[in-house]
This record gives structure tokens, C-alpha cells and sequence, in this order.
């Protein structure tokens, strides 16, 4: 993936932590895969149950953010340091807009078919878009699903039904 | 030299299907991999559901004729726009970019041409020679030695990869870990991390996973700049070389292949390291480098033909041990198990049609990128100006049909967004994606060989130490790790990857 160098972020420098976040997001996640794993049966070397990987490898998880979380309070990774400089702020709205279509059509996939499930998950994404107006959007989430539709329906023949059972397809 | 297997090879892939399919792959990946802000693992994994419904050996040519195209098609977003594609294509920025700003576009996009060609078609007798004696070598391993293999494999791509090494270590973990998710197939069939959900119970799909990763996460990247930035392109002009340019590039070419075709192999980041080493081999190498940098045309020869003979070689790994050493290599085992197919030393003795078909592939691929390309270049470079607000939806539609495509199931969609979103704060808070693909997709191999290996050995966890395949991969991991965590190896490794930037 390409460093984009066209960002204009000011933060200020905060040694360390985004190391800090994702060491304890790491320590979190190790935690939970194990301990979920424990309920599967950790078993012995001998025979393993289905908890014993996921269980090892959380610990392992775990320590290993541990390991970055401690290191963050000693001043970080410079290089971390400067890319967090350099970017903008986290595109809360804009993100949880695509991320909001996303979850759009795979809930309404069934439901209300492809077509209208894929124009509402374009538009909102075209809308997440900077400097997009609500007409813009309507336009190219229009042509997007018809693309689409001719792409996967038309070509490939993919058995989606293009109106769900909500709409009587 | 076993020529029989070459000749088998060259005639599936010569069926006019095969080219034609062989064409729609490196179209669609030269077209999608000249889009500005989504590389080639992104490609892929958005154009796999639509290999599905072809016959194995159709599908894996497209597959593959997507990945080279892609690279190509990075490679010239990096000469005209400076804009690399993926990794390996920032070093041909560095003296491809400068190449176009003097007006000479034409001739760096031809050298890039002409090198990948004449690497790839080198790569692929190495492929042809090397990869039949690694898989008899490979069907000899115990699942205690495959264990050590996967282990050794990971621990190299952590060692290849620039950044911090305890992150990428947690990343691979993570991966791990994510690809536990679903039923225990090894032994009871209990369902694990699935929250009673039965949609998981066949476990997180990687393509979610990859276009989660490489798409979602980069999109979300993106929408952190202020404004767009609008670029407009060079104009291109004059593709031929001229007798002169000939002579200059020769010699690099040559290099970059032979230091192509070796570290490709190398699982991680080996065509990145190919692309870096070339790159500094022709600098000390040549009697001006003061040049480089400001538009020597070896600086475009050499990385290029580096990269591509990396891309050929990296098949070896993954034809002759399932072990994908490139983030494509592992959508491919996705790929080839969905066909049905086992990656592994048995491919070449099972399928040998599709083993040979698939490397003769390659150079039918090269050539016609070689034969497409130059001539279409003026379209492909229209396609630069595609605008983000068109661009990111239409990844977000792909994305969402093919995963849901896949097995009709929602979770696959679902599993983008939040994978999406884990992966983009994990990727801000300087963490890298290609670990946790890396070991999402060897963790069943990882947990199946362990397991296997401890039942056969009832419980004694010495035989990873006393088989001596086991161990000698072991002790290279171990090295590698020891060598990725010095301090003066980082720093060396770390101006490697920075140079020049």
C-alpha cells in the first residue's frame, strides 16, 4: 500500500502513543481469546482439546502487547512518531458512514434484494466521500448498481436475487 | 531438465481459453492496479469471488495474470505519478517519476516493460527447474517438520518486514488467532469464538479478511486527508528505447533478475528486498550514481526486473510446500482450496496440468502485458483520473458483493466491516496488515501439524527438536528472529527500506 505524503496533519507529538493503543488493544484481544478458549477444554500435549491453540496463542498475544505497551512509555517508535504526524484527524463520521453501508447490505442483502441493498450501500458510501453533494452521490450510486448489476447478474451469472423477499422479489 | 512437464505446461496454457482468460486477468489487473489507492493484494482478493465459477486451472491463470498485471500496472501509476502501487514499486518511483518529468515516460514505462518481460521469462525456467526437486524434497516432511516450516515462514516474514518487530509479531498472532475462529475440524468439531452464531461455524472467510484489510481500512485511511489531491498524469510520448538506452539497461536487467529470482523466495517481503538490493546494487555498481535518483534509466531497469522475478519465483514456495510467501500468495491457497485443490508438494504429481499450465502461464502473462500495454498505455493512464468519490463506493460494492457472493452468507460482509475497522486503527497505531493475513491463513496448517505432530509423538514436545528437518528450520527461525531484533540488523534493515525516500 502506498505512503501517502499528501496529508496535512498537525497533531502534536505524542511520544508513544499510538503504541500504547495498540499494545493494549493486543493485551485485550490475547485476553479474550483466551479465555474464551479455556471454555472449549485446553487438553494436554498429548491430546489436544479445541482450547489448547487459541488459548497459548492469547497468552502469547497478550504478553507481546504487554511487551509494546511497556516499551510506548519509554518514548515509542520515532518512525510511528512521525507518521502520526503527518496524518489527519480519525475520519470518524466519514468512516462510520462506509463502514454503516457495509453493514447495511449484508443485513439487507436477503431482505430487500441486491439492487436496492446495493444502491443504499453506494450512495452512503459516494455521501462519505468529501465534497460529495446528495445529487452527486444519487449519480453514481446509480450508475455504480447498474454497473454491478450488469457485472455480477448480467456477466457472471451470480444466482442473487435482484429484489428481496421484503419487496415481493 | 525435465522438459515434458514445460511442454504440458506450455500446451494448457496455450489453449486459446487460457489465453483468453490469461488476457482478462492481466487486463483487469493492469486496469485495477493502475487506480490510485488500492494496490495489488486489494485486487485480488475484490476479483477472486469472480474466479469461482471457472474451472481450477482457468481460474488460478486469472488469479495470477491479476497479480503480475496489478504489479505492472503499479509500476506505471509509480513512473507517471509517483504514486507506487505497492512496496516494491517505491524504489521505480525514484528514478521512474524523474524519468517522466524530463519526458522521457515512454522510454522508463518501455524499460519497465521489457525488464519484466525478459525477468519474468527467466523466473519462470527457475520456477520450472527449482520447484519439482523442492516438492520431492517437501513430500518427505512430517507434520512436525511442517509445523517448524510454518513457523520458520512467518518469523522471516517479520524479519523482512520494516517497522517494529514486536508489533508484527502481535500481528501474526492476531491472525492466528482470527483463523481459529469456526469449528475445530481437527478433532470434535466444537465451534470456537462463534458467539452460537452458525453463519461462523465454517470459520471467517479470508477474502473478507483481505478486502477488510487492504480495502475497507486503506479507504478509511484515505478519507483522512483534508482534500483530494488531483493529479494530472504526463504526458507520454516516444515508447522506444534508443540504441543507447539498450546498452545501459542490459546489464542491469540481468542483475535484477538473478537477484530477483533468489529473494523471491524468501517469505514476507522478498520482492520488496529484491527491488531495495537491486536498486543500491546498481547504484554502487555504476560509474555515475551520482544519477540515480534523478532519472537513470537502470534505476528503472534493474528494480523492475528485480521485482518481477520475484513475483515468478515466489511461486515456488507456495506450488512445492503451501507456504504463500506474498500476501497474494495467500489468497491464492484460498483460491486453491475453494478449487479443491491441496496447495502443497502434491499439486505437481496430482495436477500436473495445472502445475505446469500455471507456470507456462506466466509467460504467456508477460508477454501479453508486453504486446497490451505499451500500445493501451494512453487508456491506462486515463483510468488515473478516476475520482475518489467514484472509486472508493465502487471497492465498497465489489467488496460487499463478492464477499457475500462467496457462500451466501452475511457474516462474510459483516466480518469486512469489522475486520475493516480493527485493521484500520491497528494500521494508524503503526501496525502493519500483511502479518496478520500471513498468519490468518497458515493458522490451520499451523494448528493441524502441531497437533498431528504431538499425537504422533504422544505428547513429547522434543520432536520438534529431535527430527532434524524440524530442527534445522527451527534453528533457522530462531535465527531470524535474533537477527530481526538486533539492534544494529534494525537499523541497517530499517535504512534499506528508507533509502532514498
Amino acid at each position: 500500500m502506498s505512503e501517502d505524503p499528501a496529508s496535512s496533519g498537525t497533531a502534536g507529538r505524542r511520544p508513544g502513543v499510538p503504541d500504547m493503543l495498540a499494545g493494549g488493544t493486543f493485551v485485550a484481544l490475547g485476553v479474550a481469546f483466551a479465555l474464551g478458549g479455556r471454555r472449549y477444554g485446553i487438553g494436554s500435549t498429548q491430546a489436544m482439546g479445541p482450547g489448547f491453540v487459541p488459548v497459548v496463542l492469547g497468552v502469547i498475544l497478550a504478553v507481546l502487547g504487554a511487551f509494546i505497551t511497556a516499551a510506548a512509555f519509554r518514548g515509542g517508535d520515532p518512525n510511528d512518531r512521525e507518521a502520526a504526524d503527518e496524518r489527519g484527524p480519525v475520519p470518524w463520521a466519514r468512516g462510520g458512514m462506509l463502514v454503516a453501508g457495509i453493514v447495511f447490505f449484508g443485513a439487507t442483502i436477503e431482505g430487500l434484494g441486491l439492487a436496492p441493498a446495493l444502491f443504499v450501500t453506494t450512495f452512503v458510501a459516494a455521501l462519505a466521500c468529501r465534497g460529495v453533494s446528495p445529487l452527486k452521490a444519487l449519480a453514481i450510486s446509480v450508475g455504480l448498481t447498474v454497473l454491478c448489476l450488469g457485472i455480477f447478474v448480467g456477466l457472471l451469472q451470480l444466482r442473487l436475487p435482484l429484489l428481496g423477499d421484503w419487496l415481493g422479489g | 531438465m525435465d522438459l515434458s512437464g514445460l511442454a504440458l505446461g506450455l500446451e494448457t496454457a496455450l489453449q486459446p481459453s487460457n489465453i483468453l482468460i490469461c488476457l482478462l486477468g492481466v487486463t483487469l489487473g493492469t486496469m485495477v492496479g493502475v487506480l490510485p489507492g488500492i494496490g495489488p493484494t486489494a485486487t485480488v482478493a475484490l476479483l477472486l469471488p469472480i474466479t469461482f465459477n471457472f474451472a481450477p486451472i482457468a481460474s488460478l491463470i486469472m488469479l495470477a495474470g491479476i497479480y503480475y498485471g496489478a504489479q505492472y500496472g503499479g509500476s506505471t501509476t509509480a513512473i507517471l505519478i509517483n504514486l507506487p502501487g505497492e512496496s516494491s514499486a517505491a524504489v521505480t518511483a525514484l528514478d521512474g517519476y524523474q524519468m517522466a518529468r524530463q519526458g522521457r515516460a515512454g522510454p522508463a514505462l518501455a524499460t519497465a516493460a521489457l525488464g519484466s518481460f525478459f525477468a519474468g521469462t527467466v523466473a519462470t525456467v527457475f520456477v520450472a527447474l527449482f520447484a519439482p526437486p523442492m516438492a520431492s524434497v517437501a513430500l518427505k516432511f512430517g507434520p512436525a517438520d511442517y509445523f517448524s516450516l510454518v513457523v520458520l515462514g512467518l518469523v522471516i516474514s517479520i524479519a523482512l518486514a520494516s517497522g517494529s518487530t514486536a508489533k508484527a509479531l502481535a500481528m501474526i498472532v492476531l491472525g492466528l488467532l482470527l483463523g481459529t475462529v469456526g469449528q475445530d475440524l481437527f478433532s470434535t468439531g466444537v465451534p470456537r469464538f462463534t458467539f452460537g452464531i452458525r453463519e461462523l461455524y465454517q470459520g471467517l472467510d479470508f477474502v473478507s479478511i483481505a478486502v477488510g484489510l487492504f480495502g475497507l481500512a486503506e479507504i478509511i485511511r484515505n478519507l483522512e486527508h483534508r482534500q483530494t489531491h488531483s493529479v494530472i498524469p504526463t504526458k507520454v510520448q516516444g515508447l522506444w528505447l534508443s540504441r543507447d538506452d539498450f546498452r545501459r539497461i542490459r546489464m542491469p536487467v540481468l542483475r535484477g533478475t538473478a537477484i530477483g529470482s533468489a529473494l523471491g523466495v524468501l517469505p514476507g517481503g522478498g520482492h520488496v528486498l529484491a527491488a531495495f538490493t537491486s536498486y543500491s546494487v546498481e547504484k554502487r555498481m555504476s560509474k555515475h550514481p551520482e544519477n540515480f535518483g534523478r532519472g537513470a534509466i537502470e534505476g528503472v531497469a534493474s528494480p523492475e526486473s528485480a521485482n518481477n522475478a520475484a513475483a515468478q519465483t515466489s511461486f515456488i514456495p507456495l506450488l512445492t510446500l503451501g507456504l504463500p510467501v506474498h500476501p497474494v500468495m495467500a489468497l491464492l491457497v484460498g483460491a486453491f482450496i475453494i478449487q479443491g485443490i491441496t496447495p502443497g508438494p502434491n499439486v505437481i504429481n496430482d495436477e500436473p496440468e495445472l502445475f505446469w499450465g500455471l507456470i507456462a502461464s506466466f509467460w504467456v502473462g508477460n508477454l501479453l502485458l508486453v504486446l497490451l500495454n505499451l500500445p493501451l498505455i494512453g487508456l491506462w493512464v486515463r483510468l488515473i483520473s478516476v475520482p475518489s468519490e467514484v472509486l472508493f463506493p465502487a471497492i465498497i460494492a465489489f467488496a460487499t458483493i463478492g464477499c457475500f457472493s462467496l457462500g451466501l452468507n452475511p457474516w462474510d460482509v459483516y466480518v469486512v466491516a469489522i475486520i475493516g475497522v480493527l485493521g484500520y486503527f491497528l494500521i494508524r497505531w503503526g501496525c502493519e496488515a500483511v502479518p496478520l493475513l500471513f498468519g490468518f491463513v497458515l493458522a490451520p496448517l499451523l494448528e493441524e501439524n502441531l497437533r498431528r505432530a504431538l499425537i504422533i509423538s504422544r505428547g513429547d514436545l522434543s520432536v520438534f527438536v529431535t527430527r532434524p528437518i524440524s530442527a534445522v528450520l527451527l534453528s533457522l527461525a530462531l535465527v531470524a528472529l535474533v537477527i530481526a531484533i538486533l539492534p544494529a540488523v534494525r537499523r541497517q534493515r530499517d535504512a534499506v527500506f528508507s533509502e532514498d525516500e
